[in-house]
């Protein structure tokens, strides 16, 4: 990092080409009250719902005897499966050096942090008696698979929370240094960042060790959360490709969360410039790849349950696909499979509205596929006498809409707050990516063939980038 | 150390419910009412008797299966189980500390023969049944998971009554609630590696076999049926 470098990053009113990007925090207003009142307003009306769980306990949702698992687990799989779009994605992207990653990678850590954080709360939610929630760090075993879910959800809270914020601090500073209000909270956000080159890199180091670290983390994170299920001995549940399967089906959903919230924000922000159809094209070719990835692990599945034939898991397979599960599981076979493979196949319908009505149904048929894994494996035992349907009440749906108002709150406030796309990186990318990736693309090229004495200059510099 | 287990005979077995009846009594299990039971599947026993049918018209063969908690020596709920809640005590029964359970509910989606029941809300004795409840065993709260004990209780009885006599524990001397109770004496309960004990020599009878044994969790209540 030169000196030169840095000085071009000082902030200066002439050369800040950017000002759509902090215009939501340095110009918010009523618009900002409006939609923080309003989703507050809902996130407190389920709460009034879910005291009646709180005065009269469990009785209250519509679990019962072999249905002991609901909506709370479901959400519970599904919020902490979208949570992989984020940062895992940002670490990929990052890692591959794509150079399109640069307006998207803040945006997917923004939904991790947030999702997990919601994601997490809801075993709590499902707790009989949430006030002994401790027990588990008192006297917790390490041999039950929920304790390797709080450990494993705990890390990845933390590592990405710190991989999100350590790419911030250029940010905030910048915002600090522009004085954007309340001051003090930039000012101590910023841990005195000046732009040194040592600091950037140790920031670049920083950035660089989270990144590979976050990766093996958010991969245990659901696959953890497959053995809760698998490691019991429920037909339908018990499956080796479990834990592959649920990572598949957490990128996928995530991939799809990440479009909408990037076109909802490009809308709302008008973030045009910055988004372009380029991007979408892109990560909407990625969620083609995972639909079908994920097709590839429902298939083998339910396929080696179907052709093994065995009675107790015949019972969970016709429950889904001809018995009262039918709906949700076809539902999520369109979903996940038809619509967007159709869609995102074709350049014409791959566009922006195209990739919008994707990115919707998957993460539907994301849902579906949670409900489809926790409920009817529940609902059939292997003693057949007890056999139950579940139909969610009113709390638990109210617990819903409460987690999804949840997670637009948590956008909203932290787009109120910071950019919701990194301006240095994008700063960087126009004054320093271009250089290096023509240097790198050059470097991939086969050495011109000349003899030697003329052509070495070339040759030692290909060298130096591969060593 | 004694390992408790039962033996079910089911040729014996009318399906009367006395059983069901005596536990409920004698463990002070709540009423969850008839709007639960039947409208909300959630019904509320340690002892279910299930009906089996087998067989296809006219040649239709009706059965009942006396079904408490199996006390498996490998037991699926107690691994899983994140604040060792319910335990494999010494005596190879399955306990359940209610006092800590946290109502997770892992423990009943982990056990292969849906053995453990939840107290979905409050629980209530109805009545007089509050005040004749037996003292011997704690009443539940809400939010917790619970299940047969095989009347842990009446074997600690048994052990200080044995003790105070200075003898050591006899076959006999316990014998669970739904055991006394049944006017067909199709349950027998007792120690299991006793050599000389009623309930193994029947566990070793030809007619007797295990439900869902092949899952490997050595159950140790064994069911008693004529071979067909």
């Amino acid at each position: 990092m030169s000196l030169a470098m840095t000085e071009s990053r000082q902030p200066g009113p002439p050369q800040f080409e950017d000002q759509d990007l902090v215009r939501s925090i340095e110009e918010s207003g009523v618009r900002f009250r409006v939609t923080s009142t309003l989703l507050l307003l809902v996130i407190l009306g389920c709460w009034v719902l879910f005291s009646r769980q709180i005065l009269y306990g469990l009785g209250v949702t519509g679990l019962n005897q072999p249905v002991s698992w609901g909506f709370y687990i479901v959400n519970f799989v599904f919020f902490i499966g979208i949570s992989h779009a984020g940062t895992l994605i940002s670490a990929i992207l990052r890692l591959s050096k794509a150079e399109w990653r640069r307006p998207i990678t803040r945006m997917a850590e923004v939904i991790t942090v947030v999702v997990l954080a919601i994601g997490a709360f809801h075993p709590v939610l499902d707790l009989g008696r949430p006030e002994r929630m401790f027990n588990i760090f008192t006297s917790g075993r390490l041999q039950s698979p929920l304790l390797w879910d709080v450990s494993s959800i705990s890390a990845y809270f933390m590592a990405s929370t710190v991989y999100l914020f350590i790419p911030m601090i250029p940010d905030i500073a910048f915002l600090r240094d522009r004085g954007v209000r309340p001051r003090w909270f930039y000012t101590f956000l910023a841990w005195g960042w000046q732009g040194t080159p040592r600091q950037h890199a140790v920031l670049e180091r920083a950035i660089g060790i989270m990144m590979v670290l976050v990766i093996p983390i958010a991969v245990s994170v659901h696959t953890v959360i497959s053995y809760i299920f698998a490691m019991t001995l429920q037909p339908g549940w018990h499956s080796t490709i479990f834990g592959p399967y649920f990572v598949v089906g957490a990128i996928f959903s995530g991939i799809a969360a990440l479009l909408v919230v990037m076109i909802a924000l490009r809308k709302i922000f008008h973030l045009e410039r910055y988004l372009q159809e380029i991007h979408f094209s892109h990560l909407s070719k990625l969620l083609l790849v995972m639909a079908l990835l994920w097709f590839y692990f429902t298939f083998s599945e339910y396929l080696t349950a179907f052709f093994g034939n065995e009675p107790t898991e015949m019972r969970v397979f016709f429950y889904k696909f001809t018995g009262a599960y039918a709906p949700f599981y076809w539902g999520m076979v369109v979903c996940n499979l038809v619509i967007p493979v159709l869609i995102l196949s074709f350049k014409k319908t791959r566009r922006i509205p195209g990739i919008l009505i994707a990115s919707i149904t998957v993460v539907i048929g994301m849902w579906l596929e949670r409900l489809n894994i926790v409920v009817p494996s529940l609902a059939n035992p292997r003693l057949p006498y007890p056999t139950g349907f579940y139909v969610p009440s009113l709390v638990e749906w109210g617990m819903f809409v409460g987690a999804i108002g949840t997670f637009i709150l948590g956008f909203v406030i932290f787009g109120r707050l910071f950019p919701l796309i990194s301006i240095w990186e994008i700063r960087e990318g126009r004054e320093k990516a271009v250089a290096e990736t023509t240097k790198r693309v050059k470097s991939y090229l086969p050495i011109v063939a000349t003899p030697r004495g003329s052509g070495g200059q070339e040759g030692g510099d290909r060298n130096e980038e591969t060593a | 150390m004694p390992r408790w287990g039962m033996v079910i005979d089911l040729d014996r077995c009318t399906g009367c419910g006395a059983c069901m009846a005596a536990c409920h009594q004698e463990n002070n299990l709540a009423a969850v009412g008839m709007q639960q039971t039947r409208d909300e599947s959630r019904a509320f026993h340690w002892l279910r008797l299930m009906p089996e049918v087998s067989g296809s018209a006219p040649n239709v063969k009706l059965r009942f299966l006396p079904q408490p908690c199996f006390h498996c020596d490998n037991p699926p709920c107690v691994r899983v189980c994140p604040v060792h809640a319910t335990y494999l005590g010494e005596d190879g029964i399955v306990g359940q500390i209610y006092a800590r359970c946290i109502g997770c509910r892992y423990c009943m989606a982990a056990c292969p023969y849906s053995a453990k029941v939840f107290n979905w809300y409050r629980p209530i004795w109805p009545g007089e049944s509050r005040r004749k409840a037996n003292p011997d065993v704690s009443r539940r709260p809400d939010g917790v998971v619970e299940k047969c004990t095989f009347c842990h209780h009446r074997i600690m009885r048994a052990k200080e009554a044995a003790r105070a006599e200075g003898r050591p524990l006899q076959d006999g001397d316990v014998t669970t609630a739904c055991a006394e109770i049944c006017p067909a004496r199709a349950i027998t309960f007792g120690d299991l590696d006793d050599e000389t004990s009623r309930v193994r020599e029947l566990s070793h009878s030809p007619r007797a076999f295990r439900l869902l044994h092949d899952l490997g969790t050595r159950p140790k209540v064994y069911y008693l049926a004529d071979k067909e």
